[in-house]
């Protein structure tokens, strides 16, 4: 199910940072107040610190040199309230923007797992859930950080540093020229090196991604890897890519040296120059020695301003590309076809089911399809469609089995039904109501589905059940009757019966028993409609008997399609469907169809297989 | 659904295992902690920093020549004040000149340095990051299938993965800061107390309530941390069973209950996360006013002492410029001690599992497989008074005999639970008995090296996992210096060829994750074709054919009994269709082998197998 990677490169570059960036206004909005605040905030906290060296030099210049001892009691206390201040400041700041910014994070957050529901089985087809794991995750914080630190800090720092600026200028033009020197190049080259990270961060993200790919393969294939004794050659494709990986890493450090000496020896140099013409002036009674202190002060505390400015700018741009990446799905077109019709609040859709409880009644039509056709919205071109045109009817309150070779669209035909896949071309009706006219979540509700693969949730035993019935839920009896006809005896003896976690998080049930309770699942809302598919595959022969017994009954009170490999499921249909070459190509009894369709019979007894002569020494 | 859910997280947080889904008995693996040696973290670091001793050594003399020079800035500036400025007064240039080629030297050097010693430390990492990676891999490779059995895969990878990731940042983010940070403040304590002991003893003072702030910042905000890794971790869990039961959730219509659940879940992510952003800026508030306290305290007394004469102007300039560098890398400290606490936990975990022994382990001195009889394949199988039972407990099987002559095909039937796919596993060295020995061709399994044991046995499973890469690199899995013509002769022989040039791309088809569009059945046939490529001499069939359909099966039936001509194999299954080709079989149960014998003497007798039959026959008509 999990497949291609869609690179989201092509358009995040086609469009610029900024507008990627302006798409979370949306979500910015209601917190637009405090962010402007703090942003407010942020700026009056670093001019306290850049009053402190004016403090510095009044103290220096005046009361220590006049060795004025309340003057400098005077001073003192003025540099200890702008240190309160600066620090309440600093904390205010952050308390201001703290819980609107996470709640931004979990309201994206919610918007995108809400859309992810909602977006056809054919998208999640493509999308790895990998990939969108880290969209809700990794991507969601980098944007909170964006927020949080390059948003606001761009301004902040900017300000700031106009107003460092400003005070160094007022104090000494000359000396301010000698630090403004490098601060140019320092910004340009940080911000030129950053990208060039940001992209070697990049790459060593994807290769550290297929290294985890390798691990997980590894991990999950270890009896495959242990029964032929592979352990070499995986071991070797896992060195490889972690060489690759070190090599990346080793050039991002190389990087990230590169700029650090920049980072550090650029400012010392301006620094230095600027002390010993510093030095001049003073000798020369040109400068104040208190403004020279007061000067290099100040300076010391722009150089995080200056510095920071290159990988805020880097941040920003990771953030669009977050941005991007995260809006990708949000803005999917094609979302459930039916969303137009599902679009609708739960009340409403409750108001339809009551409105319109005639629709489907007992006794109707039954299941119909007419030159239904399939092919993958992904398929290559001109590739043949799975299905080309099915026409089968199954009768009210009949029980259909649908057979055909491996590979041949059974499935696929099954997933139509309930629309988790929409058909290329024809029509499926309910009781003569056409399926892709109705809601999806009323469709949904009166076709219950077991499906091949029985995906059990985090849940109680009882929920995975009662889940059957939609959200409304099913009693204890309902859930209880599922289970005998399902044959689930065995949940009574797990830790805590009915109430036993399963599924990823809880205890890990066989093939066979997650089957049985797929299986009780689909029947215990008594559909309307019921798809089976290939519902025994994973049972023993005595369990086999058991479940179809007792399944019969449940078949009598439904319109039914049940998948079928073997001549015992077939057993549970009043009549069989052979699907061949994406077509029904027969419908009959199971006797009808065994006596006079070749194909049939094959498929059913295995007999008049045709097997290629076989090379033995080719096997080799 | 929800309110379980939760629950259990809840349960999980507080530690109290009052509804964890544990079996009855608290099991080191259920807890995540695995027993390890007391000092298996120092000893595994210890062990992946030995062999790069001399760059550790390097790394530590380039940082600690690197800080001396970035701290000498502070101290020129105040040589300047005192002396270059009177000197040039007298119209000495000497001072000025020293403190222009100091403060040069300086800053050049700080660069230089620095840039060395970033190279050198991503060397060490990086070779330390990749042994640790290699050390696990490796480790998880030859742990055997009851550990991964018990342990679980979701958490050898997050081991792999997450864990792992916590020491990357550590070690290529955090750590060189950490040291930074800790070196300049012992420098500059050094050099402010060497400047003037007595501010120098304030500066010492204000350490004392600065320690006591990180000491409670780390205790909280470890706290605040793991509520918000836990919160985060069952977002994520949601997320995910969401995405991949996509097709239940919209048939069973479970869209608005799992958006009420996970809102739920997310908020409570949301106030953690909060909570953990709010210690932060209640930590950056707490140091900076002591740091700034400490600042005006020392402004004061110092302005004070050199208005009196005590002590020069640019000593109290030097102190101004030192503090700040002092107190400002302190906000970032608690950072850095988050990444450091959550890479210690990690490192705690890693060691943990490297510290489990494999119960299956490779022999220290194999003995080699004698070459088979000329033109038979076949071993013979021998188990000799065998048993297993699990280590909680529980005999599984009870000590047996039996004899597999080379050549033989048997076929091993029984319910779920009989102990058919133990046996197979014991055959195939997945795990070793508990007593009694296996032996191939009279060697025990346990004196096999394991290239010579899978030459020997292949067994073939029924989850049929397909790794990322093209179909025919997954048929190679069984031997990868197959040919091209090896593969398809492969895939031909067992009825799998059609199907796969039938894909987009032929035998070069992408497989995708897990398998992509391949159907269950599809992916067996590939198996299948896989374990013939390997060629072995004993031949295991765990329910294979279980996903086929019938011509499917017959196809892989009718080609079996070409390939295993010769050849001993095991064929378990539930259905009787597939040991057809059976020239003996076994019926097990609760563990123990009820029937044994021909299929015609069993179907003749009126055992279970005959009844078995019967009723399979009964089927097909």
């Amino acid at each position: 199910m999990p497949a291609t990677t869609p690179d989201p490169a092509p358009a995040a570059r086609s469009r610029s940072s900024i507008r990627s960036l302006l798409r979370l206004w949306p979500y910015v909005r209601p917190i637009r107040a405090r962010l402007g605040a703090s942003a407010v905030v942020g700026v009056v906290a670093s001019s306290m610190g850049l009053l402190i060296p004016l403090v510095l030099k009044w103290l220096v210049d005046g009361p220590v040199t006049d060795q004025d001892p309340s003057g400098v009691w005077l001073g003192g206390g003025l540099v200890l309230l702008l240190g309160l201040l600066e620090a309440g400041l600093f904390g205010l700041r952050r308390w201001l923007v703290a819980r609107p910014l996470a709640g931004v994070e979990a309201s994206m957050r919610s918007d995108l797992y809400q859309r992810l529901q909602r977006l056809p089985v054919s998208f999640h087809d493509r999308w790895a859930s990998g990939q969108l794991l880290s969209r809700a995750t990794m991507d969601l914080q980098i944007l909170r950080m964006f927020l949080a630190f390059p948003l606001v800090f761009l301004f902040v720092n900017a300000t700031t540093m106009l107003i460092g600026f400003g005070i160094l200028l007022a104090q000494s033009p000359l000396l301010t020229l000698v630090l403004l020197g490098p601060a140019v190049p320092l910004v340009v080259l940080s911000m030129r090196f950053e990208t060039r990270y940001a992209l070697a961060a990049r790459r060593a993200q994807d290769q550290a991604g297929d290294l985890a790919t390798l691990v997980e393969e590894s991990v999950l294939g270890v009896r495959i890897i242990k029964a032929f004794g592979r352990h070499r050659t995986q071991s070797q494709a896992f060195h490889q890519q972690a060489r690759d990986l070190r090599g990346t890493e080793l050039h991002k450090a190389r990087l990230l040296s590169d700029l650090w000496a920049i980072i550090m020896t650029l400012p010392e140099l301006a620094i230095g120059v600027a002390l010993v013409v510093g030095v001049l002036q003073v000798s020369d009674g040109k400068l104040s020695t208190g403004t020279l202190v007061a000067f290099l002060t100040t300076a010391l505390a722009l150089r995080w301003p200056v510095e920071s400015i290159g990988f805020l700018l880097a941040m920003s741009n990771e953030a669009a590309t977050a941005a991007d990446r995260y809006f990708e799905p949000m803005t999917m077109q094609g979302a459930e076809a039916s969303e137009a019709a599902d679009g609708k609040d739960a009340e409403d859709l409750t108001a339809d089911l009551t409105a319109d409880p005639a629709a489907v009644r007992p006794g109707g039509d039954g299941l119909r399809m007419a030159g239904v056709g399939f092919r993958y919205p992904d398929a290559p071109a001109g590739s043949a469609p799975v299905l080309t045109g099915v026409d089968l009817h199954i009768r009210s309150g009949e029980t259909m089995a649908l057979v055909g070779a491996t590979g041949c669209g059974k499935t696929t035909l099954t997933a139509l039904v309930p629309r988790l896949h929409e058909p290329t071309s024809g029509r499926i009706t309910l009781d003569g109501a056409d399926t892709a006219a109705m809601p999806v979540a009323r469709l949904r509700e009166l076709v219950a589905v077991a499906f091949e693969e029985p995906t059990l949730f985090s849940a109680t035993v009882r929920e995975n059940v009662a889940m059957g019935a939609g959200p409304s839920g099913a009693d204890e009896a309902a859930v209880l009757r599922a289970l005998e006809i399902a044959q689930c005896g065995f949940v009574h003896a797990l830790p805590q019966g009915l109430d036993t976690q399963v599924g990823e998080q809880g205890l890990s049930l066989s093939g066979g028993q997650r089957q049985r309770l797929a299986l009780a699942r689909a029947v215990v809302g008594r559909p309307q409609f019921l798809i089976l598919d290939d519902p025994l595959s994973a049972l023993d022969v005595h369990t086999e008997a058991l479940v179809e017994a007792a399944l019969r009954d449940v078949l009598r009170e439904t319109t039914a399609l049940v998948v079928a490999h073997r001549p015992s499921t077939v057993a549970l249909a009043d009549r069989v469907a052979l699907l061949s070459q994406g077509r029904v190509s027969a419908v009959g009894t199971h006797q009808e169809l065994l006596r006079d369709n070749t194909e049939y019979r094959r498929l059913m007894s295995g007999l008049d297989t045709a097997v290629e002569p076989l090379e033995r020494s080719d096997a080799r | 659904m929800t309110s379980a859910t939760e629950q259990q997280l809840d349960d999980r947080e507080e530690a109290e295992p009052v509804h964890a889904p544990a079996p009855a008995e608290p099991d080191a693996f259920d807890q995540d902690r695995l027993p390890a040696p007391k000092n298996a973290q120092a000893l595994l670091l210890r062990s992946l920093l030995r062999p790069h001793s001399r760059l550790v050594w390097l790394a530590s003399v380039l940082l600690l020549v690197q800080q001396a020079a970035v701290q000498a800035g502070p101290l020129l500036v105040a040589y300047a004040i005192d002396n270059a400025i009177p000197q040039m007064r007298e119209g000495r240039h000497g001072a000025l000149i020293a403190v222009a080629c100091g403060y040069l030297g300086c800053g050049v050097a700080a660069g230089a340095l620095q840039r060395a010693f970033i190279r050198v430390a991503a060397l060490i990492s990086q070779d330390v990051l990749i042994e640790l990676r290699a050390r696990m891999f490796r480790h998880a490779q030859s742990l055997s299938l009851d550990f991964h059995e018990r342990y679980t895969s979701g958490r050898l990878i997050a081991r792999a993965t997450s864990d792992v990731e916590s020491i990357r940042e550590l070690l290529t983010d955090g750590l060189e800061e950490l040291i930074g940070v800790v070196l300049s403040v012992v420098y500059i304590s050094v050099l402010l107390i060497f400047l003037d002991w007595r501010l120098g003893l304030v500066t010492l003072v204000s350490y004392v309530p600065l320690y006591v702030a990180i000491r409670r910042f780390q205790g909280r905000s470890m706290l605040a941390y793991r509520r918000r890794s836990t919160a985060i971790a069952a977002v994520i869990v949601k997320f995910t069973e969401t995405m991949n039961g996509i097709r239940p959730v919209k048939a069973f219509r479970r869209e608005q209950p799992n958006d009420t659940s996970f809102a739920e879940l997310n908020h409570r992510h949301y106030r953690a996360n909060g909570d953990a952003i709010l210690e932060m800026a209640r930590y950056v508030v707490t140091s900076r006013l002591i740091a700034n306290i400490a600042v005006a305290g020392i402004v004061v007394w110092g302005a004070y002492r050199v208005a009196g004469g005590g002590m020069a102007l640019g000593v109290l300039a030097a102190f101004v410029l030192y503090l700040r560098r002092l107190y400002d890398p302190i906000d970032r400290l608690g950072m850095f001690l988050n990444s450091y606490q959550s890479a210690a936990a990690s490192l705690e975990k890693i060691a943990g599992l490297l510290a489990q022994t494999p119960t299956v382990p490779a022999p220290e001195h194999p003995v080699a497989l004698p070459p088979t009889a000329q033109g038979h394949p076949g071993r013979e199988v021998v188990f000799d008074r065998v048993r297993f039972g699990y280590r909680t407990g529980g005999e599984v099987l009870p000590p047996f005999d039996l004899r597999l002559p080379a050549g033989q095909t048997l076929a091993v039937v029984g319910a779920t639970g009989a102990g058919k796919s133990t046996l197979a596993k014991l055959l195939a060295r997945f795990y070793d008995p508990t007593g009694g020995r296996v032996l191939l061709d009279g060697v025990p399994l346990v004196d096999l090296s394991p290239a010579d044991l899978r030459r020997g046995v292949v067994m073939v499973t029924q989850e049929a996992f397909l790794f990322s890469g093209t179909v025919a690199d997954n048929i190679a899995i069984g031997r990868p210096d197959a040919t091209r013509e090896e593969v398809e002769a492969a895939a031909r022989a067992i009825g799998a060829h059609d199907f796969i040039t039938a894909l987009p791309d032929g035998y070069d088809t992408d497989v995708r994750k897990r398998g992509g569009r391949i159907s269950a059945g599809q992916r067996q046939l590939v198996a299948f074709a896989r374990a013939l490529l390997a060629d072995p001499g004993v031949l295991i069939l765990d329910e294979a054919t279980s996903s086929l359909d019938i011509p499917g099966e017959r196809a892989v039936q009718f080609a079996m009994q070409t390939v295993l001509t010769g050849r001993t194999a095991v064929i378990i299954a539930h259905r009787l269709s597939t040991v057809a080709i059976a020239d003996r079989v076994l019926v097990m149960r609760d563990g123990r082998i009820v029937e044994d014998g021909t299929p015609a003497d069993l179907i003749a007798g009126d055992g279970h197998y005959a009844q078995l039959d019967a009723a399979w026959r009964e089927g097909l008509a």
